[in-house]
């Protein structure tokens, strides 16, 4: 389903340098396989997410999505692929404020290739137990359900890979705890894979597919900013 | 639903200063709207209401003068014509129809005009149209103090049938210039649209012999308004009085001189369309400045559309459709500024003209216009759609980890 290779990305620092912040040899993930990287603050897990989303572009390697190199592909093309295949729920929700959760959830599907399905928004929307909130704006929620909608939402078109940067981050426990379990539920419904970022430890424990973050990505290593020696470290 | 979704929310979120646009929009849209169906109307009355009659005679002075004076009821006269010249006029083979008038008197502001009955029975004011007494009214008697009264000039002073008053001296009003002469009125006339409306009609001898005026001058008419039998018989006419006479003035053709008025104050229309266009302009770099200016806090809800899969140019569009959106609420709301205001230009024009705008009729600006402004306000806001178009996704949704 998602295979890397190869994958850097360096951003220009305030001194006018180069920062690697990714740089991770060889990385996949399976259809259907639901994978936790526990990596701190800092390591370059969101920005890892980001290049896998093509929201960035990378300065090198490949990211394949079903045999289709989004790394390769043009601005316009990175945007399809993502809004087909893949559904994102950000550490900080990322909810449009302007709009209703409902709204939120079917703008989320608009972009995909199944086009707007409202009585599965609200289905999903049920399934979070928001259904008494679709004209709600997100103002208007506490964080724990604004954490279900940007759930819904990821899940609305039917993804075939989830990214997950922190999702339970800003809940407590047992919320944290049965926001994560739906959403390994829907992925697993749709055969989705699933491929998670976090630093809490309740939450990595749930994962038998659980590796350090630091591990596939080498510039974490070597300490984020450091520029590599050879350009080739890395491992899955 | 996408982009309407997008479009709406966003219009709505910026709710205050979609209106205040709009409303700029609106008032330009309707200024230039006014300003184009005011000047175009306007135009096309004065010069068919200059169809009623082929020339004006006066005494010697301007043409343009006498045709505002004898036809549109406005300016004052150049001088008197003798009996004897309305009758050599008035005699001439080439000359249909001969009406003199009289003025130098005005009831309330209102101008009364001293003439002959025929003119309310025989002469057309438009192709197949004739002056008519309101039933319960009859034309005034030729010597008698007898008024008929534009139908605007009796609503508005309350005039009826059997009403009297006094005609005040001078085409001014001055409540101390009271003539001591009573006129009884005989009739109304129905609505025709033409300066007329805003007169009042007396026998030609009534304004002649009024206490206060010249006893000398008691025969002598202001103008005399003519159709010819034939055009040919205006060039004629034109070189025996003007060219070879110089003690009047033969105003022909009357179309003519009204075209050249136009012309002449036509600087004062391009001047208003440079104005109505100015602010056209100002409206449309004010759609622009606005969701610009707000660019900075839509930019995290355009990257998480971005970042849901919304390509670019859908992005683009949105901008570029909320500010034709703008432009398309201020073109309809224009379309409100444009009938208050024409409603009161028009009120204004015919109050002091007596020249009916129709409020109702249709001109290709209506159409044009807002089509236009809608279309430079969706060009205004092409440059925030810029903006928003380059909006780097991973940088405005968070820091890098």
């Amino acid at each position: 389903m998602l295979s890397v290779a190869d994958l850097t990305k360096s951003f220009v620092t305030p001194e006018g340098g180069r920062a690697e912040i990714v740089r991770v040899g060889r990385f996949e993930l399976a259809a259907g396989e639901q994978r936790a990287l526990r990596g701190e603050s800092g390591s370059g897990k969101t920005t890892f997410l980001n290049l896998v989303a093509g929201i960035l572009a990378a300065d090198g390697g490949r990211v394949e999505i079903d045999g289709v190199d989004m790394a390769a592909l043009p601005e316009a093309k990175r945007d399809r692929l993502r809004a087909d295949k893949i559904g994102y729920i950000f550490q900080t929700f990322n909810l449009l404020q302007g709009y209703t959760v409902l709204e939120n959830v079917l703008l989320g599907m608009s972009f995909g290739p199944r086009g707007v399905d409202r009585a599965h928004a609200v289905e999903l929307l049920r399934r979070v137990g928001l259904e008494h909130r679709l004209g709600h704006f997100p103002r208007q929620l506490s964080t724990g359900q604004q954490q279900r909608v940007a759930a819904a939402r990821a899940l609305a078109n039917r993804p075939k890979l989830v990214l997950a940067d922190e999702p339970t981050g800003n809940l407590d426990r047992a919320s944290a705890r049965e926001a994560l379990a739906l959403i390994r539920e829907v992925c697993r419904e749709n055969g989705a894979a699933l491929l998670l970022v976090s630093h809490d430890d309740g939450v990595l424990a749930q994962f038998e597919g659980l590796q350090d973050f630091a591990v596939i990505n080498a510039a974490a290593r070597r300490g984020l900013g450091a520029v590599p020696a050879d350009g080739k470290e890395g491992g899955s | 639903m996408t982009l309407p979704l997008i479009v709406y929310r966003s219009l709505r979120q910026h709710a205050l200063s979609t209106l205040i646009t709009a409303g700029s929009i609106a008032l330009a849209c309707g200024l230039l709207m006014t300003v184009w169906v005011v000047k175009t109307q306007a135009q096309a009355a004065f010069v068919s209401t200059s169809t009623t009659f082929d020339a004006v005679l006066g005494a010697r002075g301007s043409k343009l003068q006498l045709v505002l004076n004898g036809i549109f009821h406005l300016e004052a006269s150049p001088g008197n014509l003798a009996a004897s010249d309305y009758e050599l006029i008035r005699k001439h083979p080439a000359v249909k129809t001969a009406i003199p008038i009289a003025v130098g008197d005005n009831l309330r502001g209102y101008r009364i005009v001293g003439t002959v009955p025929q003119l309310l029975t025989n002469v057309e004011y438009a192709p197949g149209k004739n002056y008519a007494v309101a039933p319960g009214g009859k034309v005034f008697g030729e010597a008698a103090r007898e008024a008929v009264v534009g139908s605007f000039a009796a609503e508005r002073l309350g005039l009826k049938v059997g009403s009297t008053f006094q005609p005040f001296h001078g085409l001014t009003f001055d409540e101390k210039a009271l003539h001591e002469e009573v006129f009884t009125v005989t009739g109304i006339l129905t609505p025709t649209n033409t300066p007329a409306d805003k007169v009042i009609w007396v026998p030609i001898k009534g304004v002649q012999t009024m206490s206060g005026h010249d006893p000398k001058a008691a025969t002598d008419v202001s103008a005399v308004l003519i159709q010819l039998r034939a055009a040919s018989a205006g060039v004629m006419l034109d070189l025996m009085i003007n060219k070879q006479g110089n003690r009047m003035t033969f105003a022909y053709p009357v179309g003519a001189i009204m075209a050249d008025f136009f012309g002449k104050i036509s600087w004062f229309d391009r001047v208003l369309a440079l104005v109505a266009y100015l602010v056209a302009l100002v409206a449309a770099g004010s759609v622009l400045a606005s969701i610009y200016n707000s660019m900075s806090a839509r930019q995290r809800d355009l990257a998480i559309l971005r970042a849901l899969g919304a390509r670019r140019r859908t992005i683009f569009g949105a901008v570029v459709a909320e500010a034709a959106c703008i432009g398309a609420l201020g073109a309809a709301v224009g379309f409100a500024i444009y009938f208050g205001l024409l409603t009161l230009v028009a009120g204004v024009i015919r109050a002091q003209t007596g020249v009916v705008l129709d409020v109702t009729e249709s001109h290709a600006v209506l159409w044009i216009c807002p089509l236009a402004m809608t279309a430079l306000c969706a060009l205004g806001g092409a440059v925030p759609a810029v903006k928003a178009y380059r909006t780097p996704v991973a940088e405005t949704l968070a820091p890098v980890s």
